[in-house]
């Protein structure tokens, strides 16, 4: 009795090898783009903590390779035995980090605001301004998102060298307010649409008044919606080097401008480069692994009407 | 959303008297008054008729937000409950008009002058020279052709996209692993990008990449020497950062198509790449096209990396319009030429934007 009786049909185990395949492809795929993702993070992370000759040798696994040595980070102030003492570098860093913070959260906080509320108003209300009629004031907002940044930039920097606003943050924010504004228009229009008016009638009815009932009923349930326009908001203004680097010098200097004048500079002192390079970017990692819930929620509001 | 009619009924019970009335214009045209006085004012002392010793334009600033403010609340003075639904608009409105229409036509005034910011002469109108300068510039005419080209590389970006976007929504552990490593790339500054990719790993002697052509028997690489090569550098570069943006937005389209509709192919007998063609690609078609109309807008802007990584060379090969004029302004300062070729700029993107945009709106429509 060895001879097995129930075999399975050839189609039966030809299905279960073309099974194995296209698992193992789209693995192998996945596993490949991820690589492709992570690897000039991990390039960066290993290479603040190498010295000169692995650099030259091209050393890649720490421990293995080479030791790590916290020159990179030495030089930036922020490694264990110079965290105490004074450095002018991290002190510069710090500013930097700073400007970026203070300017783009002030930004971004900004652009919810006055995108929300007119997001709010043209989802619930007509209205007409002159000639202007809800679609127009709609597509007047988001055709704001067609406009280069270059096309403002030298008007912007004649206008704030007249208004003494050059080189200032409260310059910068207006201007980081007015490029994400569309953005998170589109966000909150999306977002305002699908909660249905009968709640605000039925506030409307208990006494409430229109910015009451926006206040304490509406808000409170588009607040994903409002997180996740922040959170891209936030992503884009930190990010954002073009206008930094035309309209600040000194004072409001962000970390992009800083990354990119001391990167600017060919030399081989790749290890402070590194290791500044993954200050700059720490915050966002950190805030994309943590929050990616609600930048792809963000991003999807408008694929899907 | 139909602009006829309000969605939300209110009726307003607003006794409104004359002189309230009278009060809200005399508030909106009070403070109009003050800030065209208090422009006047600066007018002169710029022109050195009076002086008032004032260093900048602040002051008019300030009255310019006085009106603002004085605008917003004459609304309710005046129209009462119906003023307090176009406060919900009125401020970002405001913002907007006053941020981007008013530097607007600024800027067409620059355009046409002979304005070196360096220099103690001050602006100068100059009429058509610029444009005539532009007409000759061959960098200019270079960088938009580049452009074409940047834009044209969304297509391969799109197609990747869409790959990694089905992947995603196919039946795979570790979901959530993937989709926050794939998105890692967009949360990356393009500062920081240009130097992590395009100064170090793309070094020549000690980049890995570099490593990599050389063990693979490429003598002598070098990514940013000749033309094409750095033009393909720069726009795998800024695939690299947007990509996650395109799969996102389709992988979002793709978990929007009801279950049935795919099973039913599966039923009728389609394999799965009939499948893909005739059922998810024609209903992912709206979503595709937002996509990639939202990524031109982006790819547009294109300079950060640019002006970082090459900064336009070799010979403006890579150069961007963005980062041509941005180049333009930092060698000579002079805001009248390059603030012209931006509006230049500005008025091509609009007419193919709405070009575009037309023919998207024709794709979109059924054709049964």
């Amino acid at each position: 009795m060895s001879d097995q009786i129930f075999h399975d049909s050839a189609t039966d185990r030809g299905h279960r090898a073309k099974w194995w395949t296209s698992r193992i492809l789209i693995y192998g795929i996945l596993l490949l783009w991820c690589f492709i993702c992570l690897f000039p993070i991990y390039w960066t992370i290993t290479t603040s903590f190498k010295m000169a000759p692995d650099v030259m040798k091209g050393n890649m696994v720490p421990w293995v390779d080479f030791t790590p040595k916290w020159l990179g980070w030495r030089s930036l102030g922020l490694s264990p035995d110079t965290i105490g003492n004074e450095s002018t570098v991290r002190d510069e860093f710090l500013k930097r980090f700073y400007n970026s913070a203070v300017i783009s959260v002030s930004a971004s906080t900004l652009a919810v605001v006055l995108g929300s509320l007119a997001a709010y108003g043209l989802s619930r209300f007509s209205y007409r301004f002159g000639f202007m009629k809800n679609d127009d004031i709609s597509f007047f907002f988001l055709s704001q998102l067609i406009l280069p940044p270059v096309v403002l930039a030298l008007p912007f920097l004649v206008l704030y060298k007249s208004l003494a606003l050059l080189d200032t943050r409260i310059g910068l924010i207006l201007l980081y307010t007015l490029t994400v504004l569309p953005i998170v228009i589109w966000i909150m229009r999306d977002q305002f649409g699908s909660i249905p008016t009968e709640l605000e009638e039925a506030a409307l009815v208990d006494g409430l008044s229109i910015w009451g009932a926006f206040l304490t009923i509406i808000m409170p349930i588009a607040l994903p919606g409002m997180v996740a326009a922040f959170i891209l908001s936030l992503v884009l203004t930190w990010n954002e080097y073009f206008f930094a680097a035309l309209l600040t010098s000194t004072n409001a200097v962000t970390l992009p401008v800083m990354v990119a004048s001391q990167t600017g500079s060919q030399g081989i002192s790749w290890w402070s480069m590194a290791a500044l390079s993954f200050a700059a970017i720490l915050p966002l990692i950190v805030i994309g692994i943590l929050l990616e819930r609600f930048i792809i929620k963000g991003m999807a509001a408008g694929a899907i009407k | 959303m139909s602009g006829q009619g309000d969605l939300l009924h209110v009726v307003t019970a607003d006794n409104i008297t004359p002189a309230r009335l009278r009060l809200s214009k005399a508030v909106v045209w009070g403070a109009a008054a003050i800030l065209a006085l208090v422009a006047l004012v600066q007018a002169l002392n710029a022109n050195g008729q009076i002086d008032l010793g004032f260093t900048n334009w602040r002051p008019t600033l300030y009255a310019f937000i006085l009106w603002s403010v004085a605008l917003c609340w004459a609304q309710v003075l005046g129209k009462g409950e119906y003023g307090k639904r176009s406060l919900f608009v009125l401020p970002a409105a405001l913002f907007v008009v006053s941020m981007v229409v008013f530097p607007l036509i600024f800027g067409l005034g620059i355009a046409f002058s002979d304005w070196n910011l360096a220099s103690p002469t001050g602006r100068k109108f100059n009429g058509l020279d610029n444009i005539r300068q532009m007409w000759g510039d061959p960098f200019f005419w270079n960088a938009l052709k580049n452009m074409v080209w940047y834009v044209l590389a969304i297509l391969p970006e799109y197609a990747i996209a869409f790959g990694l976007a089905l992947l995603l929504n196919a039946q795979i552990r570790a979901r959530k692993f993937f989709r926050v490593a794939f998105l890692m790339p967009l949360m990356l500054s393009p500062v920081a990008v240009s130097w992590m990719i395009g100064k170090s790993m793309l070094e020549v002697r000690f980049g890995p990449i570099s490593r990599l052509a050389r063990e693979l028997g490429v003598d002598n690489p070098a990514f940013f020497s000749s033309p094409e090569i750095a033009r393909f550098m720069i726009m795998a570069m800024d695939a690299w950062t947007y990509i996650p943006f395109m799969m996102i937005m389709i992988l979002a389209g793709l978990q929007a198509i009801p279950k049935e509709l795919t099973e039913a192919a599966k039923v009728d007998g389609a394999g799965s790449w009939r499948g893909f063609w005739e059922v998810t690609f024609p209903l992912m078609l709206p979503v595709s096209i937002t996509a990639i109309l939202i990524r031109i807008i982006f790819k547009l802007k294109l300079a950060d990396i640019i002006i970082n990584v090459t900064s336009g060379g070799p010979g403006g090969a890579t150069d961007s319009v963005t980062s041509f004029i941005f180049r333009e302004y930092r060698d000579r300062s002079n805001v009248g030429y390059g603030t012209l070729l931006a509006m230049v700029y500005l008025v091509i993107i609009v007419i193919a934007m709405t070009i575009l945009m037309k023919l998207a709106d024709r794709w979109m429509r059924p054709k049964f």
